[in-house]
């Protein structure tokens, strides 16, 4: 298999006047270059991700052992964090900040930049046949707002006070009414991290646009590029909203405006000093239009990778690639119309009502037709159940059971029951959780030997995704029984104050054994930590020591980002390469080779 | 292998990065502002009747900054033509023209927010309403120059009502003051959305005309070592300045004449 | 050298004229909404849609001759035209679950 007979020469250095050899400081920290800028993504993500996941496990731990110290890290949270978490007790305002922050933590600086910000920066470039991004130092920029974002939203942890408390969402009165800096570090972070997108958004779309390679139509590219386009467009457009939004909060707290504030409104019994004649229903339009279209963004890179990484390792094309690319632009069309589907308890009038219901269902369609796609691709193929493999097939029915538990939620009539109970938690969990997150560790794996010229390990590979599966369905199964009970979000006592063993005539309240689930799922999360060790180690390992990849182009694969050397050096490929084929010719009857790359020329 | 298409156009396209980049972000300004304009739409639907504000906003400043910003607009693009005519020395008077009308809209908007910030609502323990312009504040009393109301709506449709108030001196000892508030944001909704907007606004029109300054003066280097390059960014700064000018040309409307 | 340079000066001075027409179209409108909004038609709908209209049409002008929009390419149109529509979509329907309530009074 001559892997490397078309790959792009090395590009030489004289013939690029610009790049003498770059300091540390220029080529690994103020980097303009899109690989490495991605791998900074990549590495702080990671990071943030960790951090979350810590987060959860204490308010796990706080919810099956309501006013119990937090084992092992109690005392170390009471010696950072002071009197919210005295005797290493998580106590109800400090559950309150580590669900809110576990949420945007997850969201803002985690998933997303890791979808986006790590992933998208890589690839796009290289899968386009493009030397850099359009506006190298835009992204730079791009990468340094996030990270100040990120300082902020950690740094409110330490303040007095605390981080914010008001959740992810940020309602107003409550979070203008809490007294504490926590949700104005939150407001200002917000602020920061959308720049941030906006200036990736402005970069991604640009690129693709204008420096796709000679040959690359736009039906030539890879699904992955067309996924992270899409996105892109949704952080352009549907961001600055919020943005706004976020700055009118932020002068409601320090300016003491009253934009979401109502009048009369009264704070501890008393009236409010403020003029009034806000409207707290505006934060709640102006943040899920935001919102909604950011569930988007949180799986539509993940999508994109599991495309690849299906047709790579089925050896066949993907199955309905027209349809995919409609369906994905109709999805990111249809995004910014449906947001009120989170709104649906706040006394909306039935006529509207209807219009987000109609919407909500229609946009479930380009959805199912990318499910649908990707599983018909699985049809005859010569599927290799790699690591990567494994974890993009358990996408599949993980996704779709996430995606179909969103039925309910999006009929108003349902939701009444089902609105802000745990079954919403479960329901976007599994998307996220078991969806997104897999399809990230497939990338992981998948490209890991693109960046450092080395495999990671199989066995432990194999070991991290057999466990995290088990681990994530523990977890979250049980909290579809425990929603449809009515067990509500956001209890810091994990709903003890609503059992039937505290009050046993109560109508609706909630059994024993719906609380005795909180402890298996600890247990399970517990599981889930440690289903992570072989990863974590299994990835620091092998950057050094794992096996050689072989080629530049391990996994057979046709797209262009495996056509360059290992890694891809500054300015990717000597000149412009052409794309004579579509992305995904494997097995073409009577081709020697198994696959042919897109610049292969006939 | 460099970027292509930094200064020559994509074929098929027929766009350079740069044009496609600034339009995608004039295209994420365009929803920012427009979200600020839906929530001035709905703060105003949603006031109680008769208590949405009008003429608190001095029309013929108001206009003068309108026309200035107008002008501004003119001579950005003259600017742009000029370099294209390969006329550095116009270029160079027009954008000159254009930050010296960008500073005076920036003086004029600093003068409307200060005489807003001195203008006082001072509520008397019985009830009296006093309204007007700070002054002089002392230890035991605050003197403005203004009027009595007796009903607070009274303060707010100052359009329709046509007939002006005579302002005299009224000083009020400290005493007697049950709320004293100037008109700033925290006032009303309809102020918190003005200085909200305009602010911001303001704020694009310090960062454009820092830009436009840098490219003017230092930035302007680049004309010798590339002129098509540097027409460009002309193009592409000029393109965030008229849209500045769009913006303002819906906010003038909106909250000072309606 | 000089022909062509000649050429693309005259080409640009046309433009210039246009750019003119548009400054007084621009100065002009200006005046006509303070006047406009001085009028009373009655209802302030009217006012309200007087001044707009106006406003619409200086931002046309702005959009389409100083910002070149009106010979700029599909892309860039494609571009604005699916932001307007999300504007549109944003502003709209946010009011409209405001005209919507949830419950009408009943009236015997």
């Amino acid at each position: 298999m001559q892997a490397s007979s078309h790959a792009i020469p090395h590009p030489h250095l004289h013939e690029s006047a610009h790049h003498e050899e770059a300091g540390f400081w220029s080529k690994y920290i103020f980097s303009t270059d899109h690989k490495v800028i991605g791998i900074q993504y990549g590495f702080t993500a990671l990071c943030f991700l960790f951090f979350g996941f810590c987060l959860m496990l204490m308010m796990r731990w706080q919810i099956a052992h309501p006013g119990q110290p937090v084992p092992v890290v109690g005392g170390l949270l009471e010696s950072l964090l002071g009197p919210i978490a005295a005797k290493g007790i998580v106590s109800n305002d400090l559950y309150n900040s580590f669900g809110a922050m576990h949420g945007t933590i997850m969201v803002f600086l985690a998933i997303v930049p890791l979808a986006f910000g790590a992933f998208g920066n890589y690839l796009v470039p290289l899968q386009i046949g493009a030397p850099d991004m359009a506006f190298p130092r835009v992204n730079m920029a791009s990468y340094q707002f996030y990270v100040l974002g990120g300082v902020v939203m950690f740094f409110s942890f330490f303040i007095p006070g605390g981080a914010a408390q008001a959740g992810w969402t940020s309602y107003p009165p409550l979070a203008v009414a809490i007294p504490t800096a926590g949700q104005t570090f939150w407001l200002a972070g917000m602020v920061l991290l959308i720049t941030s997108s906006l200036l990736g958004a402005v970069n991604f779309i640009a690129t693709v646009i204008q420096l796709r390679a000679p040959g690359m139509t736009w039906m030539r590219l890879p699904f992955f590029v067309w996924a992270q386009f899409v996105t892109a467009f949704l952080l352009l457009l549907a961001f600055p909203p919020l943005e706004a939004a976020g700055v009118l909060q932020l002068m409601d707290k320090v300016a003491h405006t009253s934009f979401f504030l109502p009048t009369g409104l009264a704070v501890g019994g008393n009236l409010a000093n403020i003029s009034g004649g806000g409207s707290p229903l505006l934060w709640q339009h102006l943040f899920w239009f935001l919102a909604h279209p950011e569930v988007y963004v949180l799986i539509l890179p993940a999508m994109g990778i599991v495309a690849e990484i299906i047709a790579n390792n089925t050896r066949k094309p993907l199955w309905g690639y027209k349809s995919l690319v409609y369906a994905v632009l109709t999805l990111g069309f249809l995004s910014f119309i449906v947001w009120a589907h989170h709104m649906y308890l706040t006394g909306m009038g039935i006529t509207i009502a209807t219009f987000f219901q109609t919407t909500t269902m229609i946009i479930s369609i380009p959805s199912v037709i990318v499910l649908t796609c990707m599983f018909i691709s699985l049809w005859g193929g010569s599927i290799r159940f790699n690591t990567p493999m494994l974890f993009v097939m358990a996408f599949l029915p993980m996704f779709g059971i996430g995606g179909l538990t969103g039925l309910p939620l999006g009929f108003s009539y349902s939701d009444i029951h089902l609105h802000d109970t745990y079954y919403v938690i479960a329901h976007f969990h599994y998307i996220v959780a078991p969806g997104t997150i897999f399809a990230l560790f497939a990338g992981i794996y998948f490209w890991f030997p693109k960046a450092t010229g080395r495999m990671m390990n199989e066995f432990w590979g194999q070991v991290h995704f057999w466990a995290s599966l088990i681990f994530m369905n523990l977890i979250f199964q049980p909290m579809f029984a425990q929603g449809m009970a009515g067990m509500l979000r956001r209890m810091a006592d994990g709903g003890a104050n609503y059992s039937t063993a505290r009050v046993p005539d109560a109508i609706g309240g909630l059994s024993p054994h719906m609380l005795q689930l909180h402890t298996y799922i600890l247990w399970a999360a517990v599981g889930l930590a440690l289903a992570q060790i072989p990863f974590i180690l299994n990835f620091f390992w092998s950057i050094n020591n794992g096996k050689p990849a072989g080629s530049d182009n391990p996994w057979h694969s046709t797209t262009l980002e495996w056509q360059t050397p290992t890694p891809p050096p500054h300015g990717n490929f000597a000149k412009a390469p052409h794309v004579y084929r579509g992305p995904y010719e494997y097995s073409v009857p009577g081709h020697p080779t198994d696959f042919t790359p897109q610049n292969q020329p006939d | 292998m460099e970027i292509p298409y930094t200064v020559e156009a994509r074929p098929d396209t027929g766009l350079y990065n740069a044009k496609v980049g600034i339009w995608l972000f004039l295209a994420s300004e365009v929803m920012l502002f427009g979200a600020l304009f839906s929530t001035y739409i709905l703060l105003r639907v949603g006031a109680p009747e008769g208590f949405w504000p009008h003429g608190w906003l001095n029309i013929p400043v108001g206009t003068v900054n309108t026309l200035v910003l107008i002008t501004s607009s003119i001579t950005t693009v003259m600017a742009w033509a000029s370099l294209k005519m390969n006329q550095f020395g116009r270029f160079k008077f027009f954008h000159a023209c254009t930050l010296c009308l960008a500073l005076t809209f920036v003086g004029i908007k600093s003068y409307e927010y200060h005489d807003k910030f001195i203008h006082y609502e001072i509520t008397l323990n019985d009830g009296k309403i006093a309204d007007g312009h700070l002054v002089k504040k002392t230890a035991d009393e605050v003197v403005i120059s203004g009027h009595y109301v007796e009903d607070r709506k009274e303060l707010f449709d100052l359009r329709a009502s046509g007939a002006t108030h005579e302002h005299k001196e009224i000083a009020i000892p400290r005493s007697q003051i049950k709320k004293m508030e100037n008109y700033g944001p925290w006032h009303s909704t309809y102020l918190a959305i003005y200085f909200t907007l305009t602010g911001l606004h303001a704020l694009h029109v310090i960062g454009g005309a820092i830009v436009i300054g840098f490219l003017w003066g230092p930035g302007a280097s680049l004309w010798k070592r590339d002129p098509e390059r540097f027409t460009n960014r002309i193009e592409i700064s000029g393109l965030f300045w008229h849209f500045v000018d769009l913006v303002w040309i819906f906010l003038f409307p909106v909250l000072y004449l309606l | 050298m000089s022909d062509h340079a000649a050429e693309h000066a005259d080409h640009f001075r046309e433009h210039i004229r246009r750019y003119l027409f548009v400054f007084y179209a621009l100065l002009f409108g200006t005046l006509i909404t303070v006047a406009a909004s001085y009028i009373p038609f009655g209802n302030r709908a009217m006012n309200i849609g007087v001044a707009l209209f106006i406003a619409i049409c200086k931002a046309s002008l702005v959009a389409c001759y100083f910002m070149h929009l009106i010979s700029e390419r599909k892309m860039i149109y494609a571009i604005m035209a699916f932001t307007a529509f999300f504007f549109a979509g944003l502003m709209f329907l946010t009011l409209w679950t405001y005209a919507d309530p949830p419950f009408h009074t009943v009236t015997h």
